[in-house]
C-alpha cells in the first residue's frame, strides 16, 4: 500500500482521498482548452490543521501541491502540470461571520459565489457582493486570487480591492493571518504590514487561503439593467466614460458578438441601476439616459432599449453550448478603456481568420479606470479540430492584449512566459526571490509563474 | 415590386382629416392636416413625419381605408427619416432574420394556429380552447421564419416588410392550411390590412385570434362560469389595423362574465404601451413613453379595473411589471378566458 | 459498445461541469445533488458522472467497480435536469440510464445492483424474499383481492415488505375502507412495477415486468390503480403507455384529498404541532405534484405547515431513488442526503416529518436515527397522519 496514501488517508479520511483512476481523470481536467495532466492524488480537506500536515507531507517527500477552488479559471490553472497532490478545498464551506455594520463576511476557502449570493439575500438583504460572472459553483477566495471582478466592479474595483484579510497556510505549513486580524482585532479591514497582496494573483504558488473576509456593499432595494446600443465601436470609450462621471451606475458592460444576428456589428451597454424608491430609480435613469446619453440619441447615434428590473443572480450562462460543443475558453484582458475600439476590431479579425462567430465583451473597472476585455472562443469537446483551432486563437490573442498596450488577466502558461518576458527584471528578481523564500521546495502549484 | 394602394383625391375630399386631427401625439388642425397629408403623398418634408408617434391609429381612423399610416412609414423611409436611432434600426433588421435553420414543414390541411415570433409564449394556447388545433411555429429557434415583420413600421424600415413578407407568406402556406388562425394581433393585420394595401397575394385566410376565442367559448359555453371580474382592455397599436375585429373584446368580455371597466382611453381613444415611443430620437421620448403609461394605468385604476387583458405580448413584457406594481393582476386574453372555463393557467394566482 | 453507437453519443460531450446542478433551485448550498453531496468528489457530481461516463464508452477509462459505483450513486431525482441551463438537460437522466444500460449489457456492475435486479427477477421484489409473503401486510386490515373493483391498490415492493413502509400501506388500506372506496389489491400475485428497474439500465427486464403487469391487470379488468409509491405512479403513468398501459394512475394523495374533500373521511383530532413536508422526488419534479400533498397537510386541524429551506422542485432527494433505498451507495455517513434531509427538517423546528413515500419513510427515519434525534423529529407517511387524525387507528393489529 502506498504510503502517501496511507499518510493522506490519515489526515483527512478514507472517502476523501483518491488515487483511483476515475478522481484522477476528471481531475486533470480544466474546463478550457488547457491539456490535461494526471495528479496523483486528489484530496479533499475540510480544515486548514490538515491542510497544514498535507502541506508539511508534500514538503517532505517534494510533492507538488495544487490547490482547486470551483476550477472555473478557464486558464488551467488549478490543472497539476507536474502531477502531486490536487487539494479540492470545497468542502470548507462555511460562512463563518456576515457583520452588518462593518459590511464584511469572513468566508471559508470553499464557500461558492451562488451559496453567498443567496445567503446574503437571504439574511442580510441590505448587503451584496460583487458577484462574477463565472458560473455560481466558482468560490469566492478563487475569483479574489485571480483578481477577479463582478458586477459591482463600477464602482467599486476588482474583488480584490476588497479584501480586509486572509488566513493562509504556507508551503512550508505554518498558517498566517493578514490585515486587522493579525492583531487580534475583528477582519474588518486589511492591515499595512504584511500585505495581503503575497497572496492574490500568485494562482496558489505562495500558499493556500484557507479563510478570507471580503467586504461586503449596499444592496439597494429596486436592482436592474437598462440597455443601450451603438453601432460606432469609436464612441465606447467616451460613453463608458462619461456614465462613470454620473455616480448613478452600477455594473457597466460593453459587448458585442456575431451571434445571434441582433449582436451583429453592433456594441450593446448593460447598465446596472439600483434604488431604494421609485424617486431614486427615475432620477439616475434620467441623469444616465437622458443628461447623460440624450444627446447620441439624438444624434441617433444611440439608442435607448429600456429598463428590466430585476437582475439575474446567480447569473446564468449558456456560452459553452453556443456551438452545441460543451466548450468555449476565453482570454480576459484588464485594458485602457480607449483600446475598446481596437480590442473589438483584431478580435473579431482573430476570430473570423479562425473561424469562430466572435464574441467580445468589455466590464468597466472603477471610475474607468480600467476594463476587463475578454475575447471568447466557443470549441466543440467531441472534436479536438475545434479545440487546437480555439487554442490557437487564445495565444493569438494572448499577444494581441501585450501588442495593445494591456496586461494579460490570469493568464495560463502560455500567457505567463509573455509575460515574464516583458517584466521587468528586477520585478523578476524579487518575484524569484519571495517565491523562493515563501516555497523553498517549488511544491506549491509548479509549472504555473515559474520563473527560470 | 409592392405598391401602396394609397390615393390622394380621397384626402383631398375628405371632410374630416381624421387621421391626423384625431392624432393623440400631434396638435394639428383640419387644414393643416389636409396640407400636410397632401405633402407626404407628394413626398415631400412635414413635420408629421418627424413627430409621428407609430401608433398605427390612423389606420382606423381614416374613413377611407386610404392607409395614412402606411404611407407616413413608406414616406419617412423614402426621405431618410426614422423615429429611432440608428443603431436601433440595425438591431431590428437583425432580429429577423432566422440563423439556427429551416422549419420542418408539414402538411396539415386544416385550421393552424401560428404563432409568429412567439414561440415561447406556448403555455397561452394551452386547454381545452385550444383543443385539437395544430400549432406553427412552436420551436422558437425557427420562429423568424414565421415573422410577419411589421414590426419594421416603427422602425421607418418599411421596405424590410416588403421584401422579407412575401417568403413568410409562402413559409406558411407550405403547410397547406385551410385556416390561419394568428395568435398574434400584428401578424392578423399583416396579412389582411398590410397585404391588401400592398397587393401581396395571401394564399390562406387569415383568422383574428380574438374571432377564433369567441366562437370557440361560444362552443364551450356550457363550460363557462362568470367570472365577476372588472377588466380594463390593453389595445394593441396593431388592433387598429382590424377595426372591424375589435368588437370581439366586447363580446368575449360579455361572454365570460368580465365586466370592461368605463375608462376614458378606451376603443379608439386607446393608448398604445409606448414600447415604440420608449427608444425614439425625439428629446424626451423616455420621459414621455413613462408618462402615457402612467396615464394609461391610473385611468385603469380610477375606472376600478382589477385586471388588466392583454392581447400583444410586447404590451405586456412594456406594461405588465408596471401594472402588477399598481395592484392590477395583468393577464393576457387567452388565458382570461381559460379561467372562465374553469381551468387554471399557469402563474395565475 | 463505441461512443458513436451510444444513444446519446453526440450530446453527451455538452456538459460543461459548470456546476449548477449541484444547486438547488434557490441557490443555498452545493449539497442537492444526493452523490454529490454524500461524497464531495466531483467524480460524483453529475458532470463528473457524464464526464467519465462518456470517458468509459470511449475506452479512455477501463470499467472498475469504483467507476460503477460512481455511475449507480445517482439517484434519478432530476435536481440536475431542473438546474441545468443547457438545451440537452431534458436528456441528463437518460443518459445516465443509458450508459447503465451499457454496463448492464456487458455485465459488470455493482455486486449490490446485481443482487437487486437478480432478486426482481427471481422474486419480483429487490429484498429476495418469497412471494407468498408479499401479502401479509395486509392481514387484520380487512383489504380484499382485487376482483373488478373500482380501484386496484398497488402497494409496491417496499410497502409489502418493509416493516417500515408496511405501516402506511396498512393505514392508507384503512383510509380508503373507512371510506368505502372500492379497491383490491393483487397480494402475493403484485410484482415489481420496475420503476427503478428502469433507472437502473436493466430495459430488458423492465419490458418484462411492464408487458407482464400491463396483461395481468387487463386480465383482471383493472382501469383505475391508486399507487402508495410515487416511484409505482412514475412508471405507471409514464412508461407502461408505450407498452400499450392505458390505465388512470393516481397517487394516493389525489385520493385521499378527494375523499377529505368531499367528506367520505373526517377529521377527528388534530395534531397539534410544526409538520415538515418532504417532496419525493417522483412525486415532485418527475410529475410537477407539489401542492395536493400540502394541501391535505394543511387541512390537518392543528398542523402547522413549514417549509424546509429546499422544499418542491428545490428538495433534496432522500437518496432512495435509483434503488439506493436498497442499494446503498449514499449511506454510511452523515453526509448522506438523508441524514442531510433530516436536520434540515429539524432546523425548522418541526416535530414532525411528512412523506408521501415508503422509499422517502425507509430512507429518513432510518437518518432520523442515525442522527440520534428520535425524540425530537417523527417520521410519518401522510397515509398515517390521515389515518390518525380521522380516527381510524386499527392498522396496526
Amino acid at each position: 500500500m502506498d504510503p502517501i496514501y496511507q499518510s493522506l488517508a490519515a489526515i483527512v479520511d478514507a472517502e476523501h482521498v483518491s488515487d483511483r483512476p476515475e478522481e484522477l481523470y476528471i481531475y486533470s481536467f480544466d474546463l478550457g482548452t488547457a491539456e490535461p495532466h494526471r495528479p496523483d492524488y486528489v484530496v479533499s480537506p475540510v480544515t486548514a490543521g490538515q491542510i497544514q500536515e498535507i502541506v508539511r507531507l508534500a514538503n517532505r517527500e517534494n510533492i507538488p501541491v495544487v490547490p482547486l477552488g470551483g476550477g472555473m479559471s478557464l486558464a488551467g490553472l488549478a490543472v497539476p502540470l507536474k502531477g502531486g497532490i490536487l487539494l479540492d478545498l470545497k468542502r470548507m464551506d462555511r460562512i463563518i461571520e456576515v457583520n452588518e455594520k462593518g459590511r464584511y463576511a469572513v468566508l471559508e476557502c470553499g464557500v461558492s459565489q451562488g451559496q453567498l449570493t443567496s445567503y446574503l439575500e437571504r439574511h442580510h438583504p441590505h448587503l451584496t457582493h460583487s458577484e462574477p460572472g463565472a458560473p455560481p459553483a466558482a468560490t469566492i477566495v478563487g475569483n479574489v486570487v485571480i483578481h477577479g471582478q463582478g458586477d459591482l466592479a463600477q464602482p467599486y474595483g476588482f474583488n480584490s480591492d476588497m479584501v480586509n484579510g486572509l488566513e493562509v497556510v504556507l508551503p512550508t505549513g505554518e498558517v498566517c493571518c493578514f490585515g486587522s486580524c493579525a492583531i487580534g482585532a475583528r477582519w474588518f479591514t486589511n492591515h499595512p504590514l504584511p500585505d495581503v497582496g503575497l497572496f492574490l494573483g500568485w494562482c496558489g504558488t505562495t500558499g493556500i487561503i484557507t479563510k478570507l473576509s471580503i467586504r461586503l456593499l449596499p444592496a439597494k432595494r429596486i436592482r436592474g439593467v437598462g440597455r443601450f446600443v451603438v453601432d460606432d465601436e469609436e464612441l465606447v470609450p467616451e460613453i463608458v466614460y462619461r456614465l462613470t462621471h454620473t455616480q448613478m451606475a452600477e455594473d457597466i458592460i460593453a459587448f458585442s458578438s456575431a451571434i445571434p444576428p441582433f449582436a451583429s456589428m453592433l456594441q450593446h451597454f448593460t447598465v446596472n441601476i439600483a434604488a431604494d424608491s421609485e424617486k431614486e430609480l427615475e432620477m439616475k435613469q434620467e441623469i444616465i439616459w437622458d443628461d447623460t446619453l440624450g444627446e447620441y440619441i439624438q444624434k441617433g447615434d444611440g439608442a435607448y432599449l429600456g429598463f428590466t428590473r430585476a437582475l439575474e443572480r446567480p447569473q446564468i450562462s449558456k456560452t459553452s453550448d453556443y456551438k452545441k460543443g460543451g466548450g468555449f475558453e476565453y482570454v480576459g484582458s484588464i485594458m485602457p478603456i480607449e483600446k475598446y475600439p481596437e480590442c473589438y476590431q483584431k478580435g473579431r479579425e482573430i476570430s473570423e481568420r479562425h473561424d469562430i462567430p466572435y464574441t467580445v465583451t468589455g466590464r468597466c473597472i472603477g471610475a474607468a479606470h480600467s476594463m476587463m476585455f475578454a475575447w471568447t472562443y466557443a470549441f466543440n469537446r467531441a472534436d479536438p479540430e475545434t479545440i487546437k483551432g480555439a487554442r490557437n486563437a487564445l495565444h493569438e490573442t494572448d499577444r494581441l492584449v501585450l501588442e495593445l498596450g494591456g496586461v494579460i488577466w490570469k493568464p495560463g502558461t502560455y500567457g505567463q512566459k509573455l509575460v515574464l518576458e516583458r517584466l521587468d527584471p528586477n520585478t523578476r528578481e524579487l518575484m524569484k526571490k519571495i517565491k523562493g523564500l515563501l516555497d523553498p521546495k517549488g511544491i506549491m502549484n509548479p509549472g504555473n509563474w515559474e520563473i527560470p | 415590386m409592392y405598391e401602396l394602394k394609397f390615393d390622394p383625391d380621397l384626402c383631398l375630399g375628405c371632410s374630416t382629416q381624421a387621421c391626423l386631427a384625431k392624432c393623440q401625439y400631434i396638435e394639428i388642425d383640419r387644414e393643416t392636416a389636409q396640407e400636410e397629408i397632401l405633402k407626404i403623398a407628394r413626398g415631400e418634408d412635414s413635420f408629421v413625419l418627424h413627430e409621428c408617434a407609430t401608433c398605427y391609429a390612423c389606420e382606423e381612423y381614416c374613413t377611407f381605408g386610404n392607409h395614412p399610416f402606411y404611407l407616413i412609414a413608406e414616406k419617412q423611409e423614402a426621405r431618410g427619416i426614422s423615429p429611432v436611432p440608428r443603431p436601433l434600426i440595425q438591431r431590428a433588421v437583425n432580429i429577423g432574420i432566422p440563423f439556427r435553420g429551416r422549419p420542418e414543414i408539414k402538411e396539415i390541411n386544416s385550421p393552424v394556429l401560428n404563432i409568429g415570433a412567439f414561440s415561447e409564449l406556448t403555455h397561452l394556447i394551452q386547454g381545452k380552447l385550444f383543443e385539437g388545433i395544430a400549432a406553427i411555429s412552436t420551436d422558437e429557434r425557427k420562429m423568424f421564419h414565421f415573422f410577419c415583420q411589421l414590426m419594421y413600421l416603427h422602425y421607418g424600415r418599411d421596405s424590410i416588410i416588403k421584401e422579407r413578407l412575401p417568403g413568410i407568406i409562402e413559409t406558411i402556406a407550405k403547410y397547406k392550411p385551410t385556416e390561419v388562425i394568428c395568435f398574434h394581433d400584428e401578424c392578423y393585420g399583416a396579412y389582411t390590412s398590410y397585404s391588401s394595401a400592398h397587393g401581396i397575394d395571401v394564399p390562406f385566410k387569415p383568422v383574428h385570434f380574438y374571432e377564433y376565442l369567441y366562437n370557440r367559448l361560444v362552443e364551450l359555453k356550457d363550460m363557462i362560469r362568470p367570472l365577476n371580474l372588472k377588466v380594463a382592455y390593453q389595445r394593441p397599436c396593431s388592433s387598429r389595423l382590424s377595426p372591424d375585429k375589435h368588437l370581439f373584446v366586447g363580446r368575449i368580455f360579455d361572454l365570460i362574465g368580465a365586466e370592461s371597466v368605463k375608462r376614458e382611453f378606451v376603443d379608439e381613444n386607446a393608448l398604445c404601451c409606448a414600447g415604440a415611443i420608449e427608444g425614439q430620437k425625439r428629446e424626451g421620448s423616455r420621459k414621455r413613453a413613462a408618462m402615457q403609461q402612467k396615464r394609461n394605468i391610473e385611468d385603469m385604476q380610477k375606472a376600478g379595473a382589477e385586471v388588466c387583458v392583454f392581447n400583444c405580448p410586447a404590451c405586456f413584457q412594456t406594461l405588465g411589471g408596471m401594472v402588477a406594481r399598481n395592484g392590477i393582476k395583468p393577464v393576457h386574453m387567452s388565458d382570461l378566458c381559460r379561467l372562465a372555463i374553469g381551468e387554471t393557467p399557469e402563474g395565475w394566482r | 459498445m463505441a461512443l458513436k453507437d451510444f444513444e446519446y453519443g453526440d450530446t453527451i460531450h455538452r456538459c460543461f461541469r459548470c456546476g449548477y446542478c449541484k444547486f438547488p433551485v434557490n441557490w443555498i448550498d452545493v449539497n442537492n445533488c444526493p452523490p454529490y453531496a454524500r461524497f464531495r468528489m466531483e467524480t460524483y457530481s453529475c458532470g463528473g458522472r457524464l464526464w467519465l461516463a462518456r470517458a468509459w464508452l470511449n475506452e479512455q477509462v477501463d470499467w472498475t467497480e469504483h467507476l460503477a459505483e460512481i455511475l449507480y450513486s445517482c439517484t434519478t431525482c432530476r435536481n440536475c435536469e431542473v438546474k441545468c441551463p443547457l438545451r440537452f438537460n431534458i436528456d441528463i437522466v437518460n443518459m445516465v440510464v443509458a450508459a447503465r444500460s451499457e454496463m448492464v449489457e456487458a455485465g459488470r456492475l455493482p455486486p449490490a445492483v446485481k443482487n437487486f435486479l437478480q432478486n426482481i427477477e427471481l422474486y419480483g421484489n429487490p429484498y429476495g424474499t418469497g412471494r407468498k409473503s408479499r401479502s401479509s401486510w395486509a392481514e387484520g386490515t380487512g383489504t380484499e383481492q382485487y376482483n373488478g373493483h373500482e380501484y386496484l391498490l398497488y402497494v409496491g415492493c417496499a410497502g409489502s415488505y418493509d416493516a417500515r413502509a408496511r405501516q402506511s400501506a396498512q393505514a392508507l388500506a384503512q383510509i380508503l375502507r373507512r371510506a368505502g372506496v372500492s379497491f383490491g389489491v393483487l397480494g402475493s400475485e403484485e410484482n415489481c412495477d420496475g420503476n427503478e428497474v428502469q433507472k437502473l439500465g436493466e430495459q430488458g427486464l423492465f419490458e418484462v415486468l411492464a408487458q407482464d403487469n400491463i396483461a395481468r391487470f387487463k386480465e383482471l379488468g383493472v382501469k383505475k390503480i391508486i399507487t402508495l409509491s410515487p416511484h409505482a405512479f412514475n412508471a405507471f403513468k409514464n412508461h407502461y403507455p408505450a407498452y400499450g398501459g392505458d390505465f388512470s394512475v393516481f397517487h394516493y394523495t389525489h385520493i385521499v384529498s378527494g375523499l377529505l374533500e368531499t367528506g367520505r373521511i373526517e377529521f377527528s383530532n388534530g395534531i397539534h404541532s410544526k409538520v415538515a413536508y418532504h417532496d419525493p422526488c417522483f412525486l415532485g419534479r418527475w410529475n410537477d405534484e407539489y401542492e395536493m400533498p400540502r394541501g391535505i397537510l394543511k387541512a390537518v386541524p392543528g398542523a402547522d405547515l413549514v417549509e424546509m429551506e429546499k422544499n418542491r422542485d428545490g428538495a433534496l432527494c432522500c437518496g432512495g431513488g435509483g434503488g439506493n433505498f436498497q442499494i446503498d451507495l449514499l449511506g454510511g455517513s452523515e453526509n448522506s442526503p438523508a441524514r442531510r434531509r433530516v436536520r434540515e427538517a429539524y432546523e425548522t423546528g418541526a416535530a414532525i416529518l411528512a412523506v408521501a413515500c415508503p422509499k422517502c419513510l425507509i430512507m429518513l427515519e432510518d437518518a432520523v436515527k442515525a442522527e440520534g434525534i428520535e425524540e425530537k423529529l417523527l417520521v410519518m407517511d401522510i397515509s398515517e397522519i390521515v389515518a390518525k387524525t380521522c380516527g381510524i387507528e386499527d392498522y396496526t393489529s
